[in-house]
């Protein structure tokens, strides 16, 4: 089947089986490897992508369903050399280890606070809660999501650390 | 505190961020299934769904007619292609039994899992289809999935051994002593533990790719592996290619934990078949077969006594350890249990009265192996959930016994009835500093409040004070305990005509920051910006000596190898510098990147003026080599022995039985820091992974060797809604035996962890009665410890 997508802001049209999954296009059509593969049964969340501004996992997703779709991937977080305010609090506050799991996170981190600019250190644990990283134990992850939320509302932020 | 950008020098010690995340931000980085191969050919892997059986016959013909299918293999197609059987570097008794087996089987298959066919097709969704074409008749044999059941011998494992024990490994110091000691004790405990299976489920699954050049013989390995140098070796050594013919390259790699520090099946058959169809070949792992197929971890029961003094002070320790090998040896699956054997003291000042014990038994389930801390989290389990236990029948506090049997801070450098030199520690200073963080006496009255109130939420509190012996390892050391490597590590120093540095490390990161911390370590030892230091590893080509990375060893082995390569370059410089300012060397000190002549700064020459002229050569000391390199492999002279007291405090419902973790305190001390935002990042990551053993995760097999927790639904790895936060404290007690005063921090957190919260548990259910609770204490699990302390009258 012929598909069309946006992806990043660049138009791809590509001719994919049926079967495909979403992350398998973003990968090996569209030739984009930051958005990882962790599991076979979509709970991990690394290859949480972008659909429409939404974060989806996109193992749970039809390549042919994204026909017509406009997707962002972790490639396309940055605007130029600098990096989007999510991927510098990740930075700042040390919230990735081996960055597997990284790129489903930020682009999960980024949805979370599209819904909730304000969220308490516990509904950034829920909002979280369908991504796993295996090297952080989430502590700075959860304290890189509330510094970007601070940020972005002009506040402070409070984690026990 | 936040982290800083770009501090000024010292580096040391300083909240560095990374130069490793921007590409790990924003998907730059690749990893092993990212990397663009031309022409590969995709492996699939038919693996065994009996546990246990004989394979009668496997008809490939149907699958390798399928399109896109190259070949179909089966190990009794490959078995000319093999010069050894898969390394086992660890044979820990003269007359230990390791059967020798292969990257497929032949004859019998030992787990679920068991790799019995490799189809190569030219993508892998047409590998994987052709899977199941496959037809293969087993004869099953039955399971041994308990290893009691697999201790009596009732069904053998392997047949031709005669038994399923593989080994008996012993530690025996003053036996007259310690049978006195028990004959005299004012109190003793004996208990009965189980380590759980676990599954290190590293988030990027293992891949790897072969990529031959024919003509040039030579070929190279990607793989998701933490150790591409010893991989090298034994990859060499299982195939009888010789060793200049193959490079191995670990990309970024996603985790490992101890489940990458392994020689698999998967990576010498992309090596052979490479080979023989003269393309390359890559295999990535899907999570439900790596949950099967990668090695697990811990698989323990253990029994521990302990006899102490009417003060409660320990005077005797014997442990009895039935260790699961699972279906094979893989790379250091015997000597895993060993490496706690040295432990179970913790870190209490026992004399000379001590028995350990550990037998290894073959089973029909994934093989075992590392797993973060491997050894040690299992014996510190041990000795701390027994303290608490020693607490209870003495009626002491568990602070206060603990704080009896601490080794004290004079007594360091301090020779343990092991013959082992711990090297320095403070552990009452942890313990202190913990109780002040965590608000200790205030947790005890609050909980008297609510024992007193008659509630049924019970407050728990649970203290574990752990010695973490790691940076594996001074070279003899292993050789007393039959490894066959050694410990060492290699660093080489350049600096570079326009005065850049070149670090060459045989360390393999993978998540732990190496580029960062080797970049402060060098850049305040020869006056250089951080961002002027390029680090080089993982790469055999580029870095041909090293031993990788695991137990804790990157920096107390690697990063010490580096200072030391450090000096050595800068005594070069200071002979070429002294040659240029026409000065006695021992008249110049060396500050800020500038040699000079002490008490007149002025006449100084900088490093980068002394590196320039090293590589034109134009006028050097006579004899001198041009060029500013150094090279030195260091072999530790001790382990390091960080330590430290972790305090959990939990709330648990007695009726639901579900455990709620209210606070974690950890107070560890690694000695000197390089980055404190490193050392707290692998804190909180290690605590979360020894919690999860504590709460959540089991690799749970049933009665026919399935493993029924095969992905990531069913295998409870927490999610961030599941755990606390963390909070962290440290001590700085410096490591005496390394110029940089450091010790090892990555399986500090999960060896600390698993006691601390289960002994808050069996804190908060004392009063109910219970003394003990099996992991994973899941909210079943305690219920009915809770019932079964009740008498089963709910």
């Amino acid at each position: 089947m012929q598909i069309t997508t946006t992806v990043n802001g660049v138009e791809h049209t590509d001719e994919v089986e049926p079967r495909l999954l979403l992350v398998h296009y973003v990968r090996e059509n569209v030739g984009l490897t930051g958005t990882n593969i962790g599991c076979d049964t979509s709970s991990c969340g690394a290859c949480t992508i972008h659909v429409n501004g939404e974060s989806v996992k996109s193992c749970t997703m039809l390549a042919v369903q994204a026909d017509g779709q406009e997707l962002t991937t972790i490639e396309g977080l940055a605007d130029g050399d600098v990096l989007h305010p999510m991927q510098e609090a990740f930075r700042q506050c040390h919230g990735l280890q081996c960055g597997y799991c990284t790129p489903g996170m930020v682009m999960a981190a980024v949805g979370l606070l599209d819904e909730n600019p304000t969220p308490t250190e516990r509904e950034v644990r829920l909002g979280l809660e369908g991504n796993l990283c295996r090297c952080t134990g989430y502590h700075n992850i959860v304290k890189a999501v509330l510094t970007c939320a601070a940020e972005q509302n002009g506040s402070t932020v409070e984690i026990n650390a | 505190m936040t982290a800083t950008e770009a501090p000024a020098a010292p580096f040391i010690g300083t909240r560095m961020v990374r130069r490793e995340d921007a590409p790990l931000l924003t998907g730059e980085a690749k990893y092993t299934a990212d990397l663009p191969i031309p022409g590969a050919l995709h492996m699939a892997v038919l693996r065994s769904p009996f546990a246990h059986a004989r394979i009668s016959s496997i008809d490939t013909a149907p699958a390798s007619v399928l399109d896109g299918v190259v070949a179909v293999y089966t190990g009794y197609d490959l078995q000319d292609l093999w010069a050894n059987p898969m390394p086992s570097a660890w044979i820990v008794t003269e007359d230990m039994k390791n059967p020798p087996h292969y990257p497929l089987a032949t004859g019998t298959v030992n787990y679920v899992g068991d790799g019995v066919a490799a189809v190569l097709a030219r993508s892998d969704a047409q590998a994987r289809d052709a899977l199941e074409a496959i037809v293969v008749d087993y004869d099953p044999l039955p399971a041994v999935v308990d290893l009691e059941d697999a201790l009596s011998d009732r069904v053998l494992v392997h047949e031709e051994l005669g038994t399923n024990s593989a080994y008996t490994w012993e530690l025996k110091v003053g036996e007259e002593a310690l049978a006195a000691a028990f004959a005299s004790a004012a109190f003793t405990v004996k208990e009965r533990f189980v380590q759980q299976r676990l599954i290190a489920m590293a988030m990027e699954p293992r891949a790897c790719a072969a990529v031959p050049q024919p003509f040039g013989g030579d070929m190279t390995l990607y793989s998701a592996t933490q150790i591409p140098h010893i991989l090298k070796v034994m990859a060499s050594i299982t195939l009888g290619t010789p060793e200049q013919q193959l490079r191995v390259v670990a990309p970024s790699v996603g985790g490992g934990f101890g489940s990458k520090l392994e020689v698999y099946a998967e990576e010498l058959l992309c090596l052979a078949l490479a080979a023989k169809h003269r393309v390359p070949v890559r295999w990535v792992e899907e999570r439900t077969e790596g949950a099967q197929s990668t090695v697990q971890g811990r698989g323990q029961i253990q029994e521990i006594e302990l006899a102490a003094d009417s003060e409660g002070k320990l005077i005797g320790i014997r442990v009895n350890l039935t260790a699961d090998m699972g279906g094979y040896q893989m790379l250091i699956t015997a000597g895993v249990p060993l490496l706690g054997a040295f432990l179970y003291a913790g870190v209490y000042d026992l004399p000379e009265a001590y028995s350990f014990s550990c037998t290894g038994v073959y089973t029909t389930m994934t093989p075992t192996d590392a797993y973060r801390g491997a050894g040690r989290p299992e014996a510190t389990y041990a000795i701390e959930r027994a303290m608490d236990r020693l607490a209870q029948t003495t009626g002491i506090d568990p602070v206060e016994l603990r704080r009896r049997n601490f080794i004290r801070p004079e007594q360091f450098p301090y020779t343990a009835f092991t013959g082992l030199v711990y090297d320095s520690g403070d552990h009452d200073g942890a313990l202190t500093k913990a109780l002040e963080m965590v608000g200790y006496d205030a947790l005890r009255t609050e909980q008297q409040r609510r024992r007193s109130s008659g509630g049924t939420h019970h407050l728990g509190i649970g203290i574990s004070s752990y010695f973490e012996m790691c940076g594996l390892a001074p070279s003899r050391v292993l050789a007393s305990l039959n490894y066959s490597a050694g410990g060492w590590e290699s660093a080489t120093v350049r600096i570079t005509p326009t005065n850049k540095v070149q670090v060459v490390s045989g360390a393999t990161p993978h998540g732990q920051g190496h580029e960062t911390s080797w970049s402060m370590i060098v850049a305040d030892r020869l006056g250089v910006d951080p961002a002027d230091v390029e680090v080089l590893h993982s790469d055999t080509a580029l870095s041909p000596l090293g031993l990788d990375t695991y137990g804790s060893r990157s920096l107390a082995v690697g990063g010490v190898a580096i200072s030391l390569a450090l000096d050595k370059v800068l005594d070069k410089a200071r002979t070429i510098a002294a040659h240029l300012m026409e000065a006695a060397e021992e008249d110049l000190e060396f500050d800020h990147g500038t040699f000079s002549v002490r008490g007149s700064p002025d006449h100084a020459v900088p490093l980068a003026a002394v590196a320039f002229e090293a590589f034109t050569a134009h006028n050097l000391p006579d004899g001198m080599e041009p060029n500013l390199e150094a090279q030195v492999t260091y072999d530790p002279p001790n382990f390091s022995w960080p330590f430290g007291t972790h305090i959990c405090v939990v709330d648990v419902d007695e009726e639901t039985g579900a455990v709620e973790v209210v606070k974690y305190v950890a107070v560890d001390d690694c000695g000197n820091q390089i980055n404190p935002l490193i050392v707290e990042g692998q804190v909180h990551g290690g605590v979360i992974q020894g919690l999860a053993q504590a709460l959540f995760e089991e690799a749970v097999y049933d009665a026919d060797g399935n493993l029924t927790t095969s992905t990531l639904a069913d295998y409870l790895v927490p999610a961030a809604s599941d755990v606390p936060s963390i909070t962290t404290g440290s001590t700085i007690t410096p490591s005496p035996t390394n110029p940089l005063g450091v010790k090892g921090i990555g399986e500090a957190g999960t060896i600390g962890a698993a006691p601390a919260v289960i002994n808050a548990i069996v804190d908060a259910l004392a009063p109910l009665g219970v003394t003990d609770v099996t992991m994973p204490a899941s909210p079943q699990t305690v219920w009915a410890a809770i019932a079964a302390a009740r008498g089963g009258d709910r």
